[in-house]
C-alpha cells in the first residue's frame, strides 16, 4: 500500500510518500496562508515526484501546526512522536531529538526502547527558533540558506550578549555599523542560537545519541555550535534531510497502519 | 543658592535636569546619540540654556542611566532605580511603589519615606514590557509612539495578543491589520498587553501605597489608564500631582 505523511509547519509544509518501508519521494514547500492550501500542494508535488495520485494512497497521517486543518488525512500525530519515530527508524540508537523549527524548538528525551520519554518545548519566545535566524539574516540582507556557509568563513569571535530577538537584532546592527565583517556576526549568531537551545535541551537531560531536526538544521553553522553547546557531537541524518523529518514520522505511522489493516 | 544638575543617559533619549531651592529650574530632553557622551554633553547644554545659567555655576552633578559611566563632567553616578525612587518621593510624597518603563527595560520599586529604593525587580532581557516593545508596534500600525495612547482611548472592542514575544505579537498585529481590525482596538490591545506584562514586575515587589509611574512610557496615557483601572492607588507621570516637567522627575 502507498501511504503519505503530511506535516504542515508554520513557515513550510513537508510531505513524504512511502510504500512498503522505502521513502518513493518527499516535497517541501513554503506554507501558504491557509494550512488546507499548503497540504493539498505539497502532497501533489510529492506524488507526482513518486508518479502517483491522490487516488492511490491507502492512508495518509497529518503533523505539524496545522495538522487539524488537513482534509485528506486519516490519523494526526504529534510533531514530538513524529520527529522521534523518523529518528528513531533512521538511527536505532538515537536517545534525543532536538527540532528547531520556523516558530518553536522542541527537545525531546527517548527511553532505553527509543520511545519519548520527556519532551520540553519554546514556542512563547522567538529567541532559539527558526524565527531569529529569519530576522537576523534580513537585517544583515543575506540568504537563509547561506548564514552556514557564510558563518564558516568567520575569523574573528564575536559574542551576542542579548537573548531577545529584538534586542539581538539592535546589537547586530551596532556590530555592522562598528565595521565587523556579517561571517563573524553569524558565527556569533549561531553559537548564542544554539547556546539558547541547549539549555531548553538540557531542562530534561541530555541524553546520547543526539540527533537535530527540522529546518534550521540544514544550517551546518548551528549544527556545529549546538554540539560545541551541548558538549556531545551531534549525529548527522545520513543524507536523509532534516527538515522532513516530522513528514517521515507520519508517513512511517501510516504505514503501521496500513501494515496492521492488512 | 547652590545649583545642582541631574543627568540621565538613557538608550533611546538622554535628559538633564538643573535645580535650585528645591526646584527644576531648566530642564531637556533630546534623542540620545551614538557616544553617551555627546548625548550627556547635549542634553546638559539644553537644560542649562532653559535655566540661563553656566555650566560653572553648577556645583554639583549626578549622572545615572545606562550611559552614566561615560559622562564626563559629573561628580558622581547613581543607579536609575535609586534616582527613579528619590525622584518619585520628591514629586508624588506618598509615592511607595516605582514603576519606570524605559525604551530598553522596565524596573519597578518599592520605596520608603526618604525615598530610598528597597525591594525592587527589574526586565532588561525581553523587550516586551519595554518602550520597544510599544516602539516596534507603532512601527507596524505606522503611526508615531506617542499616538498610541490617545488611539487606545478610542477602542470599542480591543483586541487580545495571543503572544507575549514582541516578535510573535508583531506578527499577531500584522494578522489584525489585514483582517480589517479597526487600528484603535489593536491599539488598546497592545497598551493592554503592555500593562500585563509590567504587571508581573510590579507584583513581584509586592505593590503598597500611591503607585508612580515615571519613565517614557508614562506619557503614554493608554497603558496608565489601564493600570488605574487595576490598580485604584495608581499614580503616574502626567496624571494629578504632576506637572509636565521632564527629566529625571516624572515623565521623561
Amino acid at each position: 500500500m502507498i501511504v503519505a505523511g503530511c506535516d504542515i509547519g508554520s513557515l513550510t509544509a513537508k510531505a513524504v510518500i512511502m510504500e512498503n518501508g522505502e521513502m518513493l519521494s518527499h516535497a517541501v514547500i513554503r506554507a501558504k496562508t491557509r494550512p488546507a492550501e499548503s497540504a493539498a500542494l505539497v502532497m501533489q508535488m510529492a506524488l507526482e515526484k513518486a508518479g502517483f495520485a491522490q487516488k492511490d494512497i491507502g492512508y495518509v497521517v497529518g503533523t505539524g501546526y496545522g495538522r487539524e486543518q488537513i482534509p485528506f488525512v486519516n490519523q494526526v500525530e504529534s510533531e514530538i512522536s513524529c520527529h522521534a519515530k523518523a529518528a528513531k527508524q533512521l538511527m536505532p540508537s538515537v536517545r534525543m531529538v532536538i527540532d528547531i523549527g520556523g516558530q518553536d524548538a522542541k527537545a525531546t528525551r527517548m527511553d532505553d526502547q527509543g520511545n519519548v520519554a520527556r519532551y520540553i518545548y519554546n514556542d512563547k519566545c522567538a529567541s532559539g527558533t527558526g524565527r531569529f535566524l529569519e530576522v537576523m539574516a534580513e537585517a544583515l540582507e543575506v540568504r537563509l540558506e547561506d548564514l552556514g556557509t557564510l558563518a564558516a568563513k568567520s575569523t574573528e569571535k564575536l559574542s551576542i550578549s542579548n537573548q531577545c530577538v529584538i534586542f539581538a537584532e539592535t546589537e547586530v546592527v551596532s556590530l555592522v555599523n562598528e565595521g565587523k565583517e556579517i561571517p563573524d556576526i553569524l558565527n556569533a549568531l549561531h553559537h548564542s542560537l544554539a547556546k539558547r537551545v541547549a539549555s531548553l535541551a538540557r531542562s530534561i537531560e541530555v541524553s546520547e545519541d543526539v540527533v537535530m531536526t527540522g529546518g534550521v538544521a540544514k544550517n551546518t553553522g548551528v549544527f556545529q555550535a549546538l554540539s560545541e553547546a551541548l558538549n556531545v557531537p551531534l549525529k548527522a541524518l545520513n543524507g536523509v534531510d532534516p527538515q522532513i523529518m516530522g513528514a517521515l514520522g507520519a508517513a512511517l505511522y501510516a504505514m503501521e497502519k496500513s501494515n496492521g489493516k492488512k | 543658592m547652590t545649583i545642582v544638575a541631574g543627568c540621565d543617559v538613557g538608550s533611546l533619549t538622554s535628559k538633564a535636569v538643573i535645580f535650585q531651592n528645591n526646584r527644576i529650574i531648566g530642564s531637556s530632553i533630546i534623542k540620545s546619540k551614538p557616544r553617551p557622551g555627546d548625548s550627556a554633553e547635549a542634553a546638559f547644554a539644553e537644560a542649562l540654556a532653559a535655566a540661563g545659567v553656566a555650566a560653572e555655576q553648577v556645583e554639583y552633578c549626578i549622572g545615572t542611566g545606562y550611559g552614566r559611566e561615560k559622562i564626563a563632567f559629573v561628580n558622581e553616578v547613581v543607579s536609575e532605580i535609586t534616582c527613579h525612587g528619590k525622584g518619585a518621593r520628591w514629586m508624588l510624597p506618598t509615592a511607595e511603589t516605582v514603576i519606570d518603563i524605559g525604551g530598553q527595560d522596565c524596573k519597578t520599586m518599592k520605596i520608603d519615606k526618604n525615598g530610598n529604593v528597597g525591594k525592587f525587580a527589574a526586565n532588561d532581557k525581553c523587550a516586551s514590557g519595554t518602550g520597544r516593545f510599544l516602539e516596534v508596534m507603532a512601527k507596524v500600525l505606522n503611526i508615531g509612539i506617542h499616538e498610541l495612547g490617545g488611539l487606545s482611548q478610542k477602542a470599542r472592542n480591543p483586541v487580545t495578543l495571543a503572544s507575549t514575544c514582541t516578535v510573535w505579537a508583531q506578527a499577531d498585529i500584522i494578522k489584525f491589520i489585514n483582517s480589517g481590525v479597526p487600528l484603535e482596538d489593536i491599539g488598546a490591545g497592545i497598551n493592554a498587553a503592555m500593562a500585563a506584562r509590567v504587571a508581573i514586575l510590579v507584583n513581584a515587589v509586592k505593590p503598597e501605597g500611591d503607585i508612580f509611574m515615571t519613565g517614557g512610557v508614562a506619557k503614554n496615557i493608554g497603558v496608565v489608564e489601564l493600570w488605574k483601572n487595576s490598580s485604584a492607588n495608581a499614580s503616574s507621570g502626567p496624571g494629578k500631582p504632576i506637572p509636565k516637567s521632564p527629566g529625571r522627575w516624572g515623565p521623561r
